[in-house]
């Protein structure tokens, strides 16, 4: 019967495009623990993330070399201030990256230290400036070393 | 800055990421598609219910809705961030996604129109294939010709009278198929968006049906239109002549062209009404009901896009090409700027739903304005500009071109 | 059985079972998988307590590789300012990557909204992070599994076969994903885990200079950000949307969107 000819067709391309996809798909891709709703993947894919490169390595990485600095920022105001907030992640230092930047920025210090009286946060009981009228243009570390947070230099 | 906010300007309180993501190339999609769908329940209203007047325009607009059809998935290649894996949607498909089935549904459709066109052109392809076979010494394009309808024939040389009359049987099975699953592939696009819990503006059930509708119309307008451009350059072509055969055969294209166009244009009435009523139902009842979201919804429908969507889309998409329409005394000569305004109309009811649909926040409370890059500064923004989205309305017209080549369907005549 | 009509069913075999293997998401059970893994990792975050000085958001680009100036984010904080007239006033500038030194809302658009110590009545940030819901509407609308749910209740993207149709991007109600600006795939929170699979915390929690920001894992009666969730008024964003989302706030007001 040749009327079923075109259907022959169909079913061909859909066998070529099903063995195609038998042996294309990566193996571990599957249905996991969340379910085919929200566990379907390749299951390699949470090995890669695992894998993923850490950049912020934390105060207790920087006590190792930097002792005598981690203690005067612990017994300062600044004692909640993590180390790389300011001198940037450590990474693999001081392989890599030698020499951590560090921001000496007015901007930095103004991002807790800009006075905003909002009631409903604790940033209202934050000793504060207003920028605009508090040495405008000038860098902050020139009278205040933020290690020793409470006194002026 | 990332690649959106080329075309993004955010007022008042945006999520940090919200850009307009799904920009210029999503509005073609479900214009395409609807184009697609329209055109095919257009040549079943002839091949599945026998509505004669509609014969010739029928025959053309199952052409043209292959050659469409083929476009049809362009507009998403093109958005897509990384094109080269667009298989890997039929590779490990999820089908809790509405986007993911796209590939089966296209496929099949695809299929239903292919065969009903081997069907409609079955004899035409052993004709041409039986004559150059004969013939001795053939050109290099003979050659290819030759092959590639010998190819085409699928073996099934047989065009006795018994064998057309199964043809014609089949070809009327396959439209009354492909009805369904062309409004399903259309309807399917409306879900795709109708079915986004996040977004306030595209979250109704309603959609699919409204994106059918708006299909159908834009589908019959667009092939009208073809069709009156192809007989004019008919009338044209004979007037030339200038005799009094001519005269006569311009009369009788003329008595043609209007009863096709007259009968069509009742379809055409008939589902723009059934679409408006549906898209005015949708308004009123988000406005009734005025659940949270209303408030920022009315904002943007009464005031960001006041002009898009009331005077663009209802004003001069559909009040305009309506009156036109029924007013007393049909002329061809009105009819053109009538169907070039639906077409707009329903393109412009692609645009308020896709880019309406992100021209506000998540935050309820700020707006993002969409720019469409007109310049291209690189393939990006060419490919979501405004070169992408004439490239793909221009290309079905090149694909018909190609194909009126096998399916040689304006100069042959279907039998009755 | 000659040598030729052996390799002929040889191949008509072979094609026939990876037919059948084509197939397999027809025959693949429906979610019936039980959990198995010790850890549900869950966000705690305090709003009285977040002071707005961006830090989380800086260390959250630097550890992800997210270009920093790029105008997307994995986190951000939002700042909510009410006045005597209940108007509520919100932005977040530059995703607070560099906190909030200024006292005026940004509007957009270039235009400032300013508004006077003595008027205002009710004012917060906002820490803002992936939710890691528990029926996560973005996983739900991945047409290729590129985007999935693991044991541990984190939402992973897989950068090797996200498609970047953004149908993710548009599902989240929370509008926590975008394009990653140098990779161009879906991008997001994961609660840094690299880190917390290896018991370090999330970047952003470390950087947190007041402990705004805690992670926790809720499957651990021990768990100090269980026993907070379990035993005080929390809440979460936009529950309406059906997510279950996994990010708890103490001190949440009806004003954040």
């Amino acid at each position: 019967m040749h009327i079923l000819r075109p259907l022959f067709v169909v079913l061909a391309i859909a066998a070529i495009i099903l063995i195609a996809r038998s042996i294309w798909i990566p193996s571990d891709f599957g249905i996991h623990e969340r379910g085919y709703t929200y566990g379907w993947y390749r299951q390699s894919n949470i090995e890669e993330w695992k894998n993923f490169t850490v950049k912020y390595q934390g105060r207790e990485f920087c006590v190792t070399c930097h002792a005598e600095q981690v203690q005067k920022l612990t017994s300062s105001k600044h004692k909640n201030i993590e180390c790389e907030n300011c001198h940037g992640p450590a990474l693999s230092h001081p392989a890599d990256p030698l020499k951590l930047v560090l921001d000496r920025n007015r901007e930095l210090c103004l991002r807790c230290h800009t006075n905003l009286f909002y009631p409903n946060s604790q940033r209202s009981q934050i000793k504060g400036i207003n920028p605009d009228q508090h040495n405008p243009g000038l860098e902050c570390v020139l009278c205040h070393n933020p290690h020793e947070a409470s006194k002026p230099r | 800055m990332v690649l959106e906010s080329l075309w993004t300007v955010k007022e008042f309180f945006v999520y940090p990421n919200e850009y307009i993501y799904w920009a210029i190339q999503i509005v073609m999609y479900p214009f395409m598609t609807g184009l697609v769908a329209g055109a095919f329940v257009l040549s079943s209203l002839y091949h599945l219910f026998g509505i004669k007047p509609l014969k010739e325009i029928a025959r053309f607009a199952l052409v043209f809705s292959f050659a469409l059809l083929m476009v049809a998935p362009l507009p998403l290649l093109l958005h897509l961030a990384q094109p080269q894996r667009s298989l890997y949607v039929g590779l490990t498909p999820h089908f809790t996604s509405a986007i993911a089935a796209f590939g089966v549904v296209l496929f099949v459709y695809g299929s239903v129109v292919a065969a009903e066109l081997w069907f409609l052109f079955r004899k035409h392809l052993v004709e041409v294939s039986i004559e150059l076979k004969s013939k001795t010494n053939k050109s290099l394009a003979e050659k290819i010709k030759y092959m590639v309808h010998t190819i085409l024939t699928l073996g099934a040389m047989d065009v006795s009278d018994a064998s057309l009359k199964l043809d014609a049987k089949a070809i009327k099975v396959l439209a009354g198929v492909g009805v369904p699953i062309a409004c399903f592939l259309h309807g399917y696009a409306g879900f795709i968006f109708g079915s986004v819990k996040a977004n306030a503006l595209w979250m109704t059930p309603l959609m699919p049906v409204i994106f059918i509708m708006s299909a159908i119309v834009s589908g019959v307008a667009l092939c009208m239109l073809i069709y009156i451009i192809i007989m004019g350059m008919k009338k044209f072509i004979v007037s030339r002549k200038n005799d009094s055969a001519a005269l006569s055969t311009l009369k009788e294209i003329n008595s043609e062209e209007i009863s096709t166009v007259q009968t069509s244009v009742k379809y055409l009435i008939f589902f723009m009404i059934f679409s408006i009523s549906l898209e005015l139902l949708d308004l009123v009842f988000r406005g009734y009901t005025a659940v949270k979201s209303w408030d920022i919804l009315r904002n943007v429908i009464y005031g960001t896009d006041f002009i898009n969507i009331f005077l663009l889309q209802y004003l001069m998409g559909n009040l305009v090409p309506f009156i036109l329409l029924l007013l007393p005394g049909l002329k061809i000569r009105r009819l053109i700027p009538a169907l070039l305004l639906v077409l707009f109309g329903v393109f412009m009811m692609r645009w308020n739903v896709v880019i309406g649909g992100q021209s506000f926040s998540l935050t309820f409370s700020g707006y993002m304005d969409y720019q469409l890059p007109i310049i291209p500064h690189g393939l990006e923004t060419f490919k979501e500009g405004l070169g992408g989205a004439l490239l793909i309305a221009v290309l079905p017209f090149i694909l018909f071109w190609i194909l009126n080549k096998i399916f040689p369907v304006l100069q042959t005549k279907g039998p009755d | 059985m000659n040598r030729r009509d052996f390799i002929k069913l040889t191949i008509k075999g072979t094609a026939a079972v990876m037919l059948v293997n084509g197939l397999d998401i027809i025959f693949q059970p429906p979610d019936v998988h039980a959990r198995t893994s010790p850890r549900r990792f869950v966000f705690l975050v305090d709003i009285y307590k977040c002071i707005g000085c961006g830090f989380c958001v800086k260390a959250c680009k630097l550890e992800n590789e997210i270009p920093f100036d790029a105008g997307v984010s994995r986190t951000w904080v939002e700042r909510y300012v009410v006045n005597g007239e209940g108007e509520v006033f919100a932005d977040t500038p530059k995703e607070a990557r560099y906190g909030f030194t200024t006292g005026r809302i940004d509007l957009g658009r270039g235009k400032f909204k300013d508004i006077p110590q003595e008027k205002t009545k009710k004012a917060f940030f906002v820490p803002k992070l992936c939710n890691q819901c528990e029926k996560p509407s973005c996983v739900q609308v991945c047409p290729v599994g590129a985007t999935y749910q693991n044991a541990d209740g984190v939402v992973l993207i897989d950068r090797k076969w996200c498609i970047g149709c953004g149908y993710c991007i548009m599902a989240c109600p929370y509008g926590m994903r975008f394009f990653h600006p140098v990779h161009r795939v879906a991008d997001k929170c994961n609660f840094c885990y690299h880190r917390i699979n290896q018991g370090l915390r999330p970047a952003c929690v470390q950087a947190c200079p007041t402990g705004a920001r805690l992670i926790g894992n809720i499957k651990d009666p021990g768990d100090p950000v269980e026993k907070i969730i379990r035993t005080q008024q929390v809440a979460v964003h936009k529950p309406e949307y059906g997510t279950n989302p996994q990010v708890y706030y103490v001190g949440l007001g009806e004003e954040v969107r």
